[in-house]
């Protein structure tokens, strides 16, 4: 069913997509995060990216598990359906949702202790299984909502507010949904708006399972030196590999790009993204290498960022599952029901 | 004590080893005497192991079509030495023992009030093959050729049975039928008539069908319109996702493309399996979970997230012993209260109470249009005794002008035509609000679905009275459960009578012969058998209307009791619990003799 959606009164200089959309058609209500909390920066990051995108709000899904990160759903996407399920769970609740019905776009949104402490399991296994998704971790190294406890992606020695030192060593989420299967892969900072927004276009275009890790700090509990998921900290050390960039229509004839240094990503809605590379040896096609690449910059205390990497050839569940076209939930009793004939040779086989 | 010669009446039971093929060779016993036109009611009793520990089938033959456990055993077939002496014991005075003779077994190992029937099977199957597999497979096929002959099952019936088995493996239909013709011709030439238990041809089956529980839920599935299954394996629950994946191959395939019109996950645990039903319910599909006790104590936030969200979900528990592990493979009826109650905080479920597959089957298909039209999790509690073992029922039926009740769930035109929607505004006074599903509309319908206290239109609030409205109104929906659950059924007694049992799921079989052997003792009690949860209020009708009610469950703590005493505010005192929970289901003579002693300790104390 498509809607023609109707002309709203606006201020004529306010930007519209393709849709007729303003920015404000993406946003959702009224966020009560901390003042400067890096979980809003990503949300604006996602209004922005599906107001390019020209997505209609109302075929996306968005799911969440617990935590301040888990309630970001609610500040975007007023149109989009959501469901803030419970702690560490989402994936489960996101897979069977998607089963349902194929044909919306599903975004997960979690946090660091909702994905890689107590919903480690439920993560791996969903990406495991191919779900098309966009799951994005708003990763801030602590627990926000219960007060800045460490979380399993906080790195071994980060320094708490109170001046502990955590001793454990970190879970690594990236590296994680590369070595389970999934076929996007990216690594932001709340920070960094523009490497963010287009990473998030071609994450949501993406046919498969997409994740973005975003270190997103805590301006309450995880924000002062020594910390490792500080906004100071990430700054110095981000190592973006590549970059993305919106094409114009007719950039692709008219721009000259040296062979090798750059390629073309499809999106969604027709257009493309620019993919440039910024450092020279990383190929984002190579699951092994990525790995291999991610693990020796962390051991030299660097983050690595940027579209870390894609399989343009992704399928996703319901290739696997090999099930209809048509969503499942569409389904009528003419459809599902082998009436009282199935059950003719049923009774016959049991006598 | 003279050898006992009932016709059409009394208990095989089998004891043999885990992982040696006894088990479709028992089964074919069964089946023959099914074709003999004598009703059977058969129940494995196994281990939790793959191969090598005791298991035993017991056969229950009955003319007069009793399909419960009777208790006791008539002819024992002992298989196994490790359970020999425990085996020979419970052979009942006047009963047979039918056992391998190719070693011989002292004297003092054996009864004098039973008859013995001898017969070297590992000999002669020894003689007749070389391969050890084989040996030991068509050893058993040789000892229900030698069954047979003894009482009195046509021997064609089970050669037509092999032919049916074996149909596309044609290799495998003359050594079998070969193997049962060593065995009728021994006990023929040999045993003579050594056993006074006879089968005779009568027509008492119709046109029933043999089939076990967790088959029949499966199918209920596949009718009842689910579309997404999503489970993680566990005993003895298992079976009930292989059989909707069997079925799904069999009906849901698109002739055309290929596709299906199904999806099967296996979850990683059942928090993840149920979890997935609630994303699948949350989004207009049908979907279930099926599990055990474990899985059930797994899944409790989910499902109070369910009942508080309210999201239609399915769950069928095949019940097993508890707590903990438990005795995996044996039955009972104690996951009712952790049912009933699932999760923290105030929450009530709505529990289905199957008394056997062909219940199982309309309820499991039914459990579906109650979610949606509750919009809240629906269990559908049947056992192992119903799952696992092939029951005989009527055949399965199904009304073909029937439409899925989807619930209220507004379109894009209601919400364009400008109805209100509130997602948890009572507009039609049953409690149950109007949902949009995802993707339905451009700008009206949308809303946020949480496990948090929010408002009727669905914003979060942690207002007091808020909170307690939306309670309230949950506490109300359950009302309106209690009118659209299967009703109880009510018997009543052929005299007036003031005492009444009360009894629910698998025990039904066997109650139904106690009952009637009790009224034919004259004792008169009428009955009400438990469909579901909540109690409509005819159940508590029931109870006033009697002086005494006999609780009749298969757990330690009168489980059910508990939920009536709590749910109808009854005097726990009304109640006399008969609880069975050794793990074996639950038999008539149990019944009978329990109801029996209690009636005659009171009677005494009036007589005092
Ligand atoms: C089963 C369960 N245990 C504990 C909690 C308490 N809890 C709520 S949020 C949270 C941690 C959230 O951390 P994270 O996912 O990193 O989100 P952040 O607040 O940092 O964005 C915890 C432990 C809960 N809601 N449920
Ligand atoms: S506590 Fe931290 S994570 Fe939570 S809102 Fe405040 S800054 Fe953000
Ligand atoms: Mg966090």
């Amino acid at each position: 069913m498509t809607y023609i959606a109707k002309p709203k009164l606006r201020h004529p200089g306010i930007a519209v997509n393709r849709l007729g959309f303003t920015h404000r058609d993406y946003e959702g209500s009224v966020s009560t995060l901390c003042a400067g909390c890096g979980h809003d920066s990503i949300s604006f990051a996602i209004i922005q990216a599906c107001f390019e995108l020209n997505i209609e709000p109302h075929r996306v899904a968005k799911l969440s598990g617990i935590g301040c990160s888990s309630k970001t759903p609610d500040y975007l996407l007023g149109q989009s359906h959501g469901f803030n399920s419970v702690h560490g769970r989402m994936p489960s609740v996101l897979t069977g949702a998607n089963l349902a019905n194929r044909d919306l776009l599903y975004m997960g949104v979690s946090g660091d202790g909702d994905s890689a402490s107590i919903g480690l399991g439920q993560f791996v296994h969903c990406v495991r299984r191919g779900v098309n998704m966009v799951y994005i971790t708003e990763n801030n190294g602590v627990y926000g909502l219960t007060k800045g406890q460490f979380s399993a992606t906080a790195d071994k020695g980060s320094k708490s507010k109170a001046g502990g030192s955590n001793l454990d060593s970190p879970l690594d989420l990236v590296s994680m949904a590369l070595m389970v299967g999934a076929t996007f892969v990216g690594r932001s900072f709340s920070g960094d708006k523009a490497q963010m927004v287009p990473l998030i276009m071609a994450a949501m275009s993406h046919p498969g399972p997409a994740f973005i890790d975003i270190v997103s700090p805590c301006v309450a509990f995880n924000n002062h030196a020594g910390s490792t998921k500080a906004y100071d900290f990430v700054r110095e050390h981000n190592e973006a590999v590549n970059r993305l960039d919106l094409m114009e229509p007719r950039e692709a004839i008219t721009v000259e790009y040296a062979p090798g240094t750059s390629e073309e990503v499809a999106l969604h809605d027709g257009s493309t993204l620019r993919l440039s590379k910024l450092a020279a040896d990383y190929d984002p096609h190579d699951r092994i290498g990525a790995m291999a690449y991610l693990q020796s910059r962390a051991a030299a205390g660097e983050l690595v960022t940027g579209l870390i990497y894609m399989d343009a050839t992704a399928t996703d569940m319901h290739a696997n599952l090999n099930t209809v076209d048509q969503p499942l939930n569409l389904m009528s009793e003419k459809q599902l029901c082998p009436g009282s004939n199935g059950l003719d040779a049923f009774n016959a086989a049991h006598r | 004590m003279s050898p006992l010669k009932p016709v059409n009446d009394f208990v095989v039971k089998f004891a043999n080893i885990n992982g040696s093929g006894s088990a479709s060779a028992n089964e074919m016993f069964a089946r023959s005497i099914l074709r003999m036109g004598v009703p059977v009611a058969s129940r494995n009793i196994f281990p939790s192991n793959i191969q090598g520990l005791p298991t035993w089938y017991e056969v229950r033959v009955s003319g007069k079509g009793w399909l419960g456990r009777r208790g006791g055993v008539d002819l024992m077939a002992a298989m196994n030495p490790q359970t020999w002496d425990k085996d020979i014991a419970g052979i009942d005075p006047g009963g047979y023992l039918f056992y391998d003779s190719s070693k011989p077994i002292p004297m003092s190992r054996l009864r004098d009030d039973i008859s013995i029937i001898r017969m070297p099977l590992t000999e002669i199957s020894n003689a007749a093959y070389s391969d050890p597999r084989q040996r030991q497979l068509f050893k058993n096929i040789i000892y229900v050729g030698a069954l047979a002959q003894l009482l009195g099952i046509d021997h064609a019936i089970l050669e037509q049975m092999i032919g049916e088995q074996y149909k596309g493996k044609d290799k495998l239909i003359a050594p079998n039928q070969q193997a049962l013709r060593m065995g009728r011709d021994y006990a023929r030439d040999n045993l003579g008539d050594a056993c006074g238990l006879k089968i005779e041809k009568a027509d008492a089956v119709g046109d029933r069908i043999f089939v076990n529980g967790n088959d029949a839920a499966g199918l209920g599935c596949v009718y009842g319109g689910a579309t997404v299954a999503a489970w993680y394996p566990i005993t003895p629950s298992t079976s009930v996702a292989e059989a909707f994946a069997q079925h799904c191959k069999t009906y849901r395939v698109d002739a055309e493309t290929g596709k299906h019109k199904f999806a099967i996950v296996q979850s990683e645990d059942e928090i993840s399996a149920i979890g997935t039903v609630i994303g699948a319910g949350w989004n207009g599909a049908r979907a279930f979970t099926a599990t055990s006790g474990p899985g059930i104590s797994l899944m409790q936030e989910f499902l109070g997230l369910a009942y508080f969200a309210e999201i239609p979900a399915v769950i069928i528990d095949v019940q097993r012993g508890g707590p903990s592990t438990g005795m995996p493979t044996r039955t009972q009826q104690a996951d009712l209260l952790i049912s009933a109650y699932a999760s923290h905080g105030d929450t009530k479920h709505v529990l289905l109470l199957p008394e056997d597959p062909k219940e199982l089957f309309e309820f499991s298909a039914l459990s579906f249009d109650l979610a949606e039209r509750l919009q809240t999790p629906v269990f559908v509690l049947e056992d192992l005794d119903i799952g696992m073992n092939d029951w005989l029922c009527e055949p399965f039926t199904w009304d073909d002008s029937k439409v899925y009740d989807r619930g209220k769930v507004m379109t894009a035109q209601e919400l364009e035509s400008g109805k209100i929607f509130g997602r948890y505004l009572d507009v039609d006074g049953d409690a149950i609000a109007w949902r949009t599903l995802p993707g339905t509309h451009p700008t009206k319908g949308a809303y946020f679905t949480r496990g948090t206290s929010r408002d009727r239109f669905a914003k979060y609030s942690e207002e007091g009275a808020v909170y307690q409205d939306n309670m309230q109104r949950l506490l109300r929906k359950f009302e309106t459960a209690k009118t659209l659950v299967p009703a109880p059924i009510v018997r009543r007694a052929r005299e007036k009578a003031k005492t009444g049992v009360i009894y629910f799921g698998s025990t039904s079989a066997a109650m139904n012969e106690a009952l009637a052997a009790l009224e034919n003792d004259g004792v008169h009690m009428d009955t009400l058998r438990l469909r579901a949860f909540p109690f409509s209020d005819a159940v508590v009708d029931f109870i006033n209307a009697h002086d005494q009610i006999f609780l009749v469950e298969q757990n330690r703590d009168a489980q059910m009791r508990v939920l009536l005493v709590n749910e109808c505010g009854i005097d726990p005192a009304r109640f006399i619990s008969i609880l069975h929970y050794d793990g074996t289901p639950i038999t008539a003579r149990f019944i009978i003799s329990a109801i029996a002693e209690r009636i005659a300790l009171k009677s005494k104390e009036a007589a005092e």
